[in-house]
């Protein structure tokens, strides 16, 4: 797992990473707050580099939470709501351990700063991604909450002169059984702060959670109805012009000249920004913008990616893997293992590259000034984008502020920085703010992408059809490498290998390779469910090939194999009953599994695809089970599966993008095709109750689905998709 | 040169060419900005507004082709029966996620409920097929529709 890599590469300098047994002294300190209040302190564990962050008593503190004199429970927090639901699942954890209601709760964004704020999942960079919010603040954040509940009966009883035992917290307050006299936090805040901060608390049993584990309403969903919520597109700074902007069509192209006459002439066009490797029109409104952008005449230095075409980047993976790789994973004997094998198996699959697409285009505004630079945007990693708006500007980081926004949706796009530099860097040229908007095509075709890939895989099974040897090699882009160069060593990066070497199933005999092949030019970057995306396509289709060369049940070949993984058993045995598995289907449709143990949560997937005779496929009904650990929110829960079952189907469909020329050949959502409400499964979410710690939820259900949809494609029509998209025309039934 | 249009209610002028599509006008000139952008090309329907209850793309809507009919914007829709009734069944059943093609799916789901009381699922996947969520959140926006419908049903 990636977490598991990261996490493990950056202990060394980070600080214990007991998970049950959290000292307390290490990661908190409470006090006054400003205006009277009590305050904790947070430190995260694994945040950055003990001695960069932290103050003279060694304590780097990069959450707070803030109980008010009127009682108002402010938790200050270091990650982006970009539609997961973390605005509501984090607040819960306090509501649960301090007694109070989830209303009393409330949201403030922590300003960028790398140092405070850097998530400790990733490396320390400041980021919300790879499906870790919940798991990095589950155990700390539940216990801050316990500790400030003790400090705050601990004042009650201490005001009233009684033993804390008979003092209960309860809704907001502290209640005296005895004598029915009762107090609220507000009013004991102060008197809280005073207090020693108590050595051991006790976390709540999960059989007493009032909040965790219940479907709770999102906070931000009433602003985002009524159209009055505000996303980094939506600001408007006083005296903002727009912009929207021409990037060279090829990566690494030239601007070699610029006739602006006629943009220059079209109403509410003001200014036109030639940079070297772009242009904008800086406008009174976007569609003035967009008009003088048409009206511009832009001859392009092509540069050397002039030539560049998909079929000969993956031509290059392919030619990669006859190679061998870094090894990720070696199990056993791989070649006894093979050479005792009854038959073999193999196949080559590979899959495309993708954009992330989001509703919200790229978009950021800009105020540069003399003596510093204001920056409106919705983005994952602020105290990236804020270092990169100093560099750019040629201000010191102080004098850069950046205000963070509603995202509308990131799945990994705004893990990025790149549409903050091209903001600043044609701010720099305009008098006053300037909010850049990208076109959909803009936004398509200069979007970084989810890497192809190219795989080699074989394997050995015995006489009765069990897998003994699994060899697996693949080639393609480690976006690791370049977004957190110290996670990547060796020749391998934990990300890009997720999902390959970490299989359920019970292997004797196992070994994985990756090599890293660079597409030149082409810029690559995180997308939902990252990794696992392409591994998880790879391993389940491939398992379902060796249960059709050992003529079993897909179902049963893979229970087979998980006698030692009764979570991945469980949610496979739960999904395939829900689903029917087993129960005839008419001509045309078929059922196909697929399980996977990525992001700390297990899930099992069916889907049940229908294939008409023309080719055309529809996924008709889609059964997941999953075993997440403890649900926070089971809403949220089912919200994120249904959500990163579209998004997996969209790929497996319609994703892909080409490039010819070296130009990306698809522009808007017409040639770049999204799921639409007429073509969506009905979607069963069934949810596996666990005490187990939580794993991560707004990914695992994308990687998961296109295999089961290729299996049940398969199960169909018995033809073998090894390749994403879908091909429907290699689907079509002859007359 | 100056258009007279109708939002919510309001007239205003707005000195922009004729051609300008309505979606900058109220985003940009007018500063309403519920109203969104996805696609420029009316693919997506994150910028569907109602030009006399009648949802429409914003963004491929000259200005000078709106003459006296009357916009209605997210800013509004609340304040009309169906959109108050859809806005609500949004709340209850939890659509939202990222939220940014969420103006333009009440405003889809408001118009198809102005219009038909009672939709059946095939008048769902004809209404709401322009609109893209790229969170996915289909199965609840049908959920949701169907819930407002209901409280049509029971009077309400």
């Amino acid at each position: 797992m990636i977490l598991d890599h990261i996490t493990s590469r950056f202990a060394g300098r980070g600080r214990s990473p007991s998970a049950n047994g959290l000292s307390r002294r290490s990661f908190l300190q409470a006090g006054a707050a400003a205006g009277g209040g009590l305050m904790l302190s947070l430190s995260l564990p694994f945040a950055n580099g003990e001695a960069e962050a932290a103050d003279a008593d060694g304590f780097a503190p990069n959450a707070f939470i803030r109980i008010e004199g009127d009682g108002q429970i402010v938790l200050t927090m270091p990650y982006v709501e970009m539609g997961q639901g973390t605005y509501t699942s984090i607040p819960m954890l306090i509501a649960e351990e301090l007694e109070v209601d989830l209303k009393q709760v409330q949201l403030e964004h922590a300003p960028p700063n790398e140092k405070l704020y850097g998530n400790p999942l990733i490396g320390g960079v400041q980021a919300t991604g790879n499906s870790n919010a919940i798991r990095a603040a589950w155990q700390p954040l539940r216990q801050a909450g316990a500790i400030a509940r003790t400090m705050l009966v601990s004042a009650a009883a201490k005001r009233w002169n009684v033993d804390p035992t008979s003092c209960r917290p309860q809704s907001g307050e502290v209640f005296h059984a005895p004598t029915g006299r009762r107090i609220k936090y507000g009013e004991l805040a102060a008197d809280a702060a005073r207090l020693p901060v108590p050595e051991n608390v006790a976390l709540k049993q999960p059989k007493d959670f009032k909040v965790i584990g219940t479907p709770a309403k999102r906070l931000d969903a009433p602003a985002k109805v009524n159209g009055t919520a505000v996303y980094g597109i939506d600001v408007r700074p006083p005296g903002v012009k727009v912009a929207t902007l021409a990037q060279s069509p090829v990566f690494g192209g030239r601007v070699k000249n610029v006739d602006d006459a006629a943009a220059k002439a079209v109403k509410g066009v003001r200014q036109i920004v030639r940079l070297d490797d772009a242009v904008a029109v800086v406008a009174d409104h976007m569609g003035a913008a967009k008009k003088g952008m048409a009206a511009l005449v832009i001859e392009w230095d092509d540069g050397p990616h002039a030539k560049l075409d998909t079929d000969d980047i993956l031509h290059e993976l392919e030619r990669a893997t006859q190679n061998p790789g870094a090894v990720a994973q070696n199990i056993g004997d791989i070649d006894r293992g093979m050479a005792s094998a009854a038959t073999k198996v193999e196949a080559t699959y590979q899959v495309p590259f993708l954009a992330h697409a989001t509703m919200e285009p790229m978009n950021c505004t800009v105020h540069v000034r003399k003596d510093g630079c204001e920056v409106w945007v919705g983005n994952q990693v602020l105290a990236r984008a804020q270092a990169a708006a100093a560099k750019t500007a040629g201000l010191p980081l102080d004098k850069v502020v950046v205000h963070n926004h509603l995202i509308g949706g990131g799945f990994g796009r705004r893990l990025e920085i790149d549409g903050v530099i091209r903001a600043v860097e044609i701010a720099k040229h305009v008098d006053g703010p300037v909010k850049v908007v990208w076109t959909r095509e803009e936004d398509i075709q200069h979007d970084m992408y989810r890497p192809c890939f190219f795989d080699r895989i074989s394997a050995g099974l015995d006489e009765k059809g069990k897998p003994v040897a699994w060899n697996h090699r693949f080639a393609g882009s480690s976006i690791i490498a370049r977004w957190l160069p110290p996670a990547f060593n060796n020749g391998l990066d934990p990300d890009t290998t997720e999902g390959a070497i970490d299989l359920t199933y019970a292997l004797p005999n196992m070994r994985v390779e990756y090599l890293r092949v660079e597409p030149p030019g082409i810029p690559t970057a995180f997308w939902r469910s990252v990794g696992p995306s392409h591994n998880v396509f790879v391993t389940e289709s491939f398992m379902d090939e060796l249960a059709a060369a050992a003529k079993q049940d897909p179902v049963a070949y893979r229970r087979a194999l998980l006698d030692k993984a009764p979570r991945a058993e469980a949610v496979l045995k739960l999904a395939a009953e829900k689903a029917g598995w087993g129960q005839p289907l008419p001509k045309g449709i078929g059922r196909g599994v697929s399980i996977q143990f990525v992001f700390g949560t297990y899930m099992a997937q069916v889907a049940e695809v229908e294939v008409s005779r023309d080719g055309a496929v529809r996924v008709r009904r889609v059964v997941c089970a999953v075993d997440c650990g403890t649900v926070i929110n089971p809403d949220t829960v089912r919200a994120q599966i249904q959500s990163a079952i579209i998004f997996g189907v969209t790929a497996a469909l319609y994703g892909e993008i080409t490039l010819k020329d070296g130009r990306v050949e698809q522009t808007n959502f017409d040639t770049y095709q999204i799921l639409r409400m007429n073509e969506a499964p009905a979607i069963e979410v069934h949810i596996v109750q666990s005490p187990e710690s939580p794993g991560g939820m707004g990914e695992a259900g994308t990687s998961l689905i296109a295999p089961a949809v290729t299996n049940a494609i398969f199960a169909a029509t018995g033809k073998r998709l090894r390749k994403l998209p879908i091909d429907t025309t290699a689907l079509k039934q002859r007359a | 040169m100056a258009n007279t249009i109708k939002v919510n209610g309001t007239a205003h002028n707005v000195d922009v060419d004729g051609d300008t599509p309505l979606l900058w006008v109220l985003r940009d000139v007018l500063g309403m900005t519920g109203t969104k952008f996805g696609c420029g090309m009316a693919l997506c329907g994150a910028c569907t507004v109602h030009v006399d209850g009648v949802a429409s793309r914003s963004c491929i809507t000259p200005v000078d082709s709106i003459g006296t009919s009357e916009i209605t914007t997210i800013e509004a829709i609340g304040a009309t029966a169906a959109g108050a009734k859809i806005q609500k069944s949004w709340l209850d059943r939890e659509v939202v996620q990222c939220g940014y093609c969420q103006s333009g799916q009440i405003m889809s789901a408001s118009a198809l409920l102005a219009s038909n009381p009672h939709p059946t699922d095939s008048d769902i996947d004809d209404a709401m097929s322009g609109n893209i969520c790229r969170c996915g959140t289909y199965v609840r926006i049908r959920e949701a529709i169907k819930q407002a419908a209901q409280s049509n049903r029971q009077g309400g």
